[in-house]
């Protein structure tokens, strides 16, 4: 199923963006160094074009470049781009005011920071329309109807309302209004939802497409999640290293790839449900190349496995494949020699007793005054070599839940953890050290998690003295054991975390993590900070670990392709209570709860879409405001009057292995949700739960 | 100008590593020493305190007469003989400023490093212990920021007469809540980190957390703000000197020499007044000098 | 609003205490003998006990702690030991002296110092803002006395610009007041200069880095409405956070400007009391400096909440 719906007018003959060869530089402390090198493409009227690639390629470089926001020590070295056959790279400053003004506008990552904090959200719309010239007047009701067409409910409160009291979603949808205010020819997007939550993105997602197919303008999209891409864009040109390696429509180029590094970034993602006991995920051998070093003709030549000597004396031409899509490759028709990694045998021996079990463990903050009941009565079990994926939104309380188990936060009174059938002590410091052996941690961001003073060595001797009490030779030699598992070299260890890429980085917060041989290890979004081809090794590695030492992984993740790929189990967490626990398998296939079904339907999927799509309405609501009976009910698609929000539904076994807290009986929901498969329906929360919503005080605007 | 405001969005590059391993961070200060030397307010700042601190240590020694005993005609302008002219005892001015710096530079770096030892201690457990004691020391640092310093020290040294040893002790006293404060803010930054966090999860203590983990990081702030405090404290002792309730005569100190001097200034004599006082401007302008481009460099 | 107001003063309160508490050590605890001190090491031995005794210095330690706390809030401080007439209504006067200095030290480089902030924050790194900063350090590490000095020398003695007195003859009019008062304001404002320049330059350099920032650019608004608009009002917090904590050094810095002008303000006061050993009239000025910068401080919030509603509604809950 293809993504975008065809533009609204005809193919005009001038492409309404054009980049020409563009070469840009940024000098830094005096040495130009190449961003860009000679990037073409163009995007017509009503289309939409998606720039994908990892960290440092130039994707948003180019995005900014488009509109002319560049710092003063970016110098454009070559080439020009046309908006509607301006040269844009030769406007003054008061032309390029006014073209951003009338003809292009953006849409930007954060946008919480895109928001003037001190002013009230209203005024910053109106402003969008007074400077094109409106009366303060007009320029009012056109704010307002600019937020109702964002899908706002009610703009006049959102308009009194500061942007640190709306939510994310909501502030998104803000800055979106503000960009359409003056009907540009060009919008760009720059990773317009990543840091939403995935029920949140999915509504923006669908807003963006709505808006695309009224709106005339050229859309250039940026994002390195290749789901968004496929979702919003009909073209995608894949970056590496300031260059267009490949580029053609999109759903052909993701299930055809014609460039061996697109081939190697598809093959890395954790796709069409592939399992760690299938086969481990594909790697791009070394590391992505640093922003301004010098590159041999063809950029991507040092990893890439056909390369040969033609590929670094000669620049790789561009090749025609058909249907407008075209890669710059010597060996395309060496492409097939590029195999998936063999399958590893061996996952599902390693599952044993049970380990870890939580019982009636909830956990209330106190703050000023509130109380935030960040988890409810959490029950789960955890076996031998496991890996159990914990997924779910902002206040789930997937993190709260880890830290409870690890002892940096202590459950509410009544709650029972165990491990190996003794309790544990609520707070880790009340730990034996045979127990804070047995349960470690690797934390998302390993910037944080290593301290930036330390050598690697450092780093890893004190925790494997610390935990096991070895001392002396003992700890080098298991040191060095550690850095041999995780692919550290000697080299990697005498450097200090800053001086490592950030692949390095997280398996160095890894090889800490196991350093006293852990029996659980706790993984909190271990991979979110990380390029697609870094995440690929980092999985492989965890997966490794565990055939090898039978440890059992928690595993935390809004990523339900990491999730799928790596666990064993899942639980799917909402507002601080368990939705719904089975093994992989099962919640993938369904039946399923509600919430896991919006939620499986609300990730952009790089395969495009294979399920109905759910559009939840409303925000998350806050866990100091939970919703009476179940939490989900404000939500839900299937919710049923006068029950779910009276009730609150016990954690039952439907079938063997598969819990879930739903009032509807389960093979209910799977003739439910079988029939919406089949005749591809889409679900929208219903309307009237909106005003009940608002009944029980969950106001999405806290 | 308009893309001038645009931001650089340069990510840090991943240096590629290098070969040597032993004495890393010699290196690594090797480096940090040689980015300092390059920047011209650097080297002017180290140049002008290396000539005082030469004053300082070699005093007498190298002064072309005796600022104490040899006493010419009183109020001589500036000429060959006495280039910065003579004072109304007839004593060299030149010599007694280059004599003069010398009290400065015991009195003024005591002060200093007393009130950062104190300080950092003081800010080390208020940021990372928080909880009642920070609340309660929370409340007496504002209070002592509350006073004004000279005032305090004025009401101090009157009570218990005025000497060096009680000059460095009320100084740096009065300066440690100041450090306190920028100490804790850096503490409180570093300790939500999840390296504190992995830290706890093996068991370490809390003296452990703070001295090896949090306090190394912290380093830099702190030596800023003790060249900082130094400043500051040169600026206080001389203002002290000054008001007539910190070194006495016939101390050369420059604070004391600008007070016993600047009436005469509506009579034209204006030497034994300036020399002195571009004496205390030119050191605190040199620290701060220093003190700015270690700030810049450490931020880098 | 309210709530944030009264726990604000609460706070000052307890700091107040706090501050009385300190100064009471100071003048009560630390010195071995308190008659000894004032009258010094030459007075005969009955003369100090005298003294002593009227003082009280002989009551335990916690007797004397409550009379001083009581003293403080009745809001009498006692007699001067030199004029032998109430404390207070002096200082008050001094203060009111001081004060119109310090205004008008404050009214001049507060918007010199915002300006030249701002100019350095828009040209960063390039030759006007590398001199400003420079400047600015220059500036602020300078004593007020060798700045009162330099520019008494320079302007008063030899450009005769200026009078070099501070007090204006008794039936002078406010235009001429502002001359004579002009020098030593002077020489305190080149100080704060540095410090505001500063600390505005950093706020707004942060501010136009910021993503607003693009947002409002990539509306099309000018750079001046962007300025106006967006970017003072955030750039500005920390500025006024500065110009409150001033306060406290202001106080500090006036005695050696009012020494040097003969300006019968606070600072001359209290050093005349410090040179004849006048405890009361020193904590008497002590705590009530202490009381005007915790105003300071005050206002300093006040205004910052008003500017920055994300303090003021958190204040609120």
């Amino acid at each position: 199923m293809t993504a975008a719906v065809a533009p609204k007018v005809e193919s005009p003959t001038q492409a309404a963006l054009r980049v020409e060869d563009l070469s840009l530089s940024y000098v830094v402390r005096g040495i130009p160094r190449p961003v860009l090198r000679g990037v073409t493409f163009e995007v017509k009227a009503g289309e939409s074009y998606g720039l994908v690639g990892e960290s440092g390629c130039g994707k948003s470089t180019t995005a900014y470049a488009a509109v002319r926001y560049l710092p003063r020590n970016a110098v454009i070295t070559g080439g020009r781009i046309l908006v509607d056959g301006d040269d844009i790279t030769k406007m003054n400053a008061e032309q390029v005011r006014r073209f951003r003004m009338l003809h292009a506008s953006m849409v930007y990552q954060d946008p919480g920071a895109a928001l003037n904090p001190t002013t009230k959200v209203g005024p910053q719309v109106v402003e969008a329309f007074t400077v094109l010239g409106q009366s303060k007047r007009v320029a009012e009701e056109n704010a307002l109807k600019a937020l109702r067409r964002v899908q706002i409910a009610d703009p006049e409160r959102v308009a009194q309302r500061y942007p640190h009291q709306l939510s994310g979603g909501m502030q998104q949808r803000v800055v979106i209004a503000i960009a359409l205010a003056s009907d540009p020819k060009l919008l760009v997007l720059d990773e317009p939802t990543t840091g939403l939550d995935a029920t949140v993105e999915a509504s923006v997602l669908d807003l963006v497409r709505t808006l695309q197919a009224e709106t005339n303008a050229a859309v250039l999209l940026i994002a390195h999640n290749l789901g968004v891409i496929r979702t919003l864009c009909d073209r995608v040109g894949v970056m590496y290293a300031g260059k267009i390696v490949e580029e053609g429509d999109a759903a052909t180029v993701f299930e055809n790839p014609q460039h061996p590094y697109t081939l190697g970034l598809l093959r890395s993602l954790p796709r069409r449900g592939i399992r760690k006991s299938q086969r481990p995920l594909s790697t791009i051998p070394g590391n992505l190349p640093q922003i301004g070093t010098p590159l041999p003709t063809c950029v991507f030549v040092d990893r890439c496995p056909l390369a040969d000597e033609l590929c670094r004396t000669v620049e790789p031409p561009i090749v025609e494949v058909g249907q407008g899509q075209w890669t710059r490759c010597h060996h395309r028709d060496r492409l097939g020699q590029l195999v998936e990694p063999p399958p590893v045998a061996g996952h599902e021996a390693i599952l044993g007793d049970l380990n870890l079990t939580l019982s009636n463990v909830s956990k209330t903050f106190h703050q000023s005054g509130h109380d935030v009941p960040a988890l409810v009565k959490v029950s789960l079990d955890l076996h031998d070599g496991e890996t159990l994926g914990l997924v779910g939104e902002s206040g789930s309380g997937k993190s709260t839940l880890a830290k409870t188990i690890l002892g940096i936060e202590s459950p509410d009174a009544g709650a029972d953890i165990e491990l190996d059938e003794h309790a544990l002590a609520a707070k880790s410091a009340g730990r034996p050290t045979a127990d804070k052996r047995s349960m470690q941690m690797v934390f998302q961001n390993p910037d944080s998690a290593l301290n930036r003073g330390w050598t690697g060595r450092q780093i890893l001797a004190r925790s494997v003295s610390k935990l096991t009490g070895l001392r002396g030779k003992a700890v080098s030699e298991r040191v060095d054991k550690l850095a041999a598992d995780l692919r550290l070299t000697q080299r990697h260890l005498d450097l200090k975390p800053r001086q490592l890429s950030g692949g390095l980085k997280q398996r160095l917060a890894i090889a800490r993590a196991f350093a006293g041989d852990p029996r659980i290890v706790v993984a909190d979004e271990p991979t979110s900070a990380l390029d697609v081809s870094v995440q690929a090794a980092i999985l492989n590695l965890l997966s490794e670990l565990q055939l090898r030492s039978k440890t059992s992984y928690l595993l935390i993740s809004h990523d339900l392709g990491v999730v799928r790929y790596l666990a064993d189990r899942i639980a799917v967490m909402y507002l601080g209570r368990i939705m719904e626990v089975g093994s992989s398998e099962t919640i993938f296939t369904g039946p399923n709860h509600p919430y896991t079904e919006a939620l499986l339907s609300a990730v952009p999927n790089v395969d495009g879409e294979d399920r109905h799509r759910i559009l939840l309405s409303g925000e998350i609501p806050s866990p100091a405001n939970p919703p009476t009976g179940c939490v989900f009910n404000t939500r839900c698609p299937r919710v049923i009057r006068g029950l779910c929000e009276v009730t609150e539904p016990p954690l039952v076994e439907v079938e063997p292995g598969h819990l879930m807290s739903c009032h509807i009986p389960v093979d209910e929901l799977r003739r439910l949700q079988t029939k919406a498969q089949r005749e591809d329906l889409v679900l929208t929360t219903p309307p009237e739960s909106i005003e009940a919503a608002a009944a029980q005080g969950v106001d999405p605007l806290p | 100008m308009v893309e001038s405001i645009a931001p650089s969005p340069l990510p840090a590059p991943v240096t590629t590593p290098t070969t040597s391993t032993i004495s890393e961070r010699a290196q690594a200060r090797r480096e940090l020493l040689r980015v300092l030397f390059r920047r011209p307010s650097f080297l002017i700042g180290v140049a002008v305190i290396l000539v005082w601190v030469l004053c300082a240590i070699l005093g007498e020694r190298i002064t072309p007469y005796d600022p104490f005993n040899a006493f010419f005609k009183g109020h001589t302008p500036p000429s060959i003989d006495h280039l910065f002219g003579t004072d109304r005892l007839g004593r060299d001015v030149l010599s007694r400023v280059m004599v003069g710096s010398r009290d400065v530079l015991i009195v003024a770096p005591l002060a200093a490093l007393l009130g950062v030892a104190v300080g950092t201690f003081l800010g080390l457990v208020m940021g990372y212990y928080r909880g009642f004691v920070d609340d309660v020391l929370s409340r007496v640092v504002e209070a002592f920021l509350a006073l004004p310093v000279i005032l305090v020290a004025l009401l101090t040294l009157v009570v218990l007469g005025s000497s060096s040893v009680v000059v460095v002790f009320v100084v740096g006293l009065l300066f440690a809540p100041i450090v306190a404060r920028t100490v804790r803010s850096a503490v409180l930054s570093e300790r939500q980190l999840d390296y504190v966090t992995a830290a706890k999860l093996r068991g370490e203590s809390g003296l452990f957390i703070l001295s090896r983990e949090i306090f190394p990081n912290v380093l830099g702030p702190t030596v800023v703000e003790l060249t900082v405090r130094f400043g500051y404290a040169i600026f206080t002792v001389a203002t002290l000197s000054f008001l007539g309730v910190g070194l006495q005569p016939p101390s050369p100190d420059w604070g004391l020499s600008v007070s016993q001097e600047y009436a005469n200034m509506v009579a034209g004599i204006w030497w034994p007044t300036l020399f002195p006082a571009l004496a205390i401007a030119s050191t605190v302008i040199a620290v701060n000098l220093i003190a700015d481009s270690l700030q810049s460099v450490l931020n880098e | 609003m309210a709530r944030f107001i009264a726990r604000r003063l609460l706070l000052a309160l307890v700091t107040l205490w706090l501050l009385a508490t300190i100064v009471f050590i100071i003048t009560d605890v630390l010195p071995n003998d308190v008659g000894r001190t004032i009258l010094g090491p030459f007075a005969p031995q009955e003369t100090v006990d005298a003294l002593n005794q009227r003082l009280g210095t002989n009551r335990p330690i916690l007797v004397r702690y409550v009379d001083s706390l009581r003293g403080l809030v009745t809001l009498d401080f006692g007699d001067s030991f030199v004029s032998s007439k109430p404390v207070l209504p002096q200082i008050i006067g001094a203060v009111g002296r001081s004060a119109k200095l310090a205004g008008l030290a404050l009214l001049i480089t507060i918007p010199i110092s915002i300006a030249a902030g701002l100019f350095a924050a828009r040209r960063r790194d390039r030759v006007a803002d590398r001199a400003i900063v420079l400047l600015g350090v220059t500036l602020s590490s300078i004593p007020e006395f060798v700045t009162a000095t330099i520019l008494v020398v320079v302007v008063g003695v030899g450009l005769r610009w200026l009078p070099v007195l501070a007090t204006a003859p008794d039936s002078a009019d406010p235009l001429t007041q502002i001359r004579y008062l002009l020098m030593p304001a002077l020489a305190m404002a080149i100080v704060y200069f540095g410090y505001i320049a500063r600390m505005t330059r950093a706020g707004t350099i942060e501010v136009l880095q910021s993503d607003y920032t693009r947002t409002a650019l990539m509306k099309g608004l000018t750079i001046g409405q962007t300025m106006r608009r967006h970017v003072l009002r955030n750039a500005l917090v920390p500025t006024v956070a500065v110009i409150a904590v001033q306060v406290g050094y202001l106080f500090g810095g006036i005695i050696a400007v009012e020494k040097i002008f003969n300006y019968n303000g606070m600072g001359s006061t209290m050093l005349f009391a410090a040179q004849h050993k006048d405890l009361p009239m020193l904590t008497a000025g002590v705590i009530v400096i202490g009381i005007v910068y915790m105003l300071a401080t005050l206002i300093a919030d006040l205004i910052m909440a008003w500017m920055n509603p994300r303090i003021r509604l958190e204040a609120e809950r």
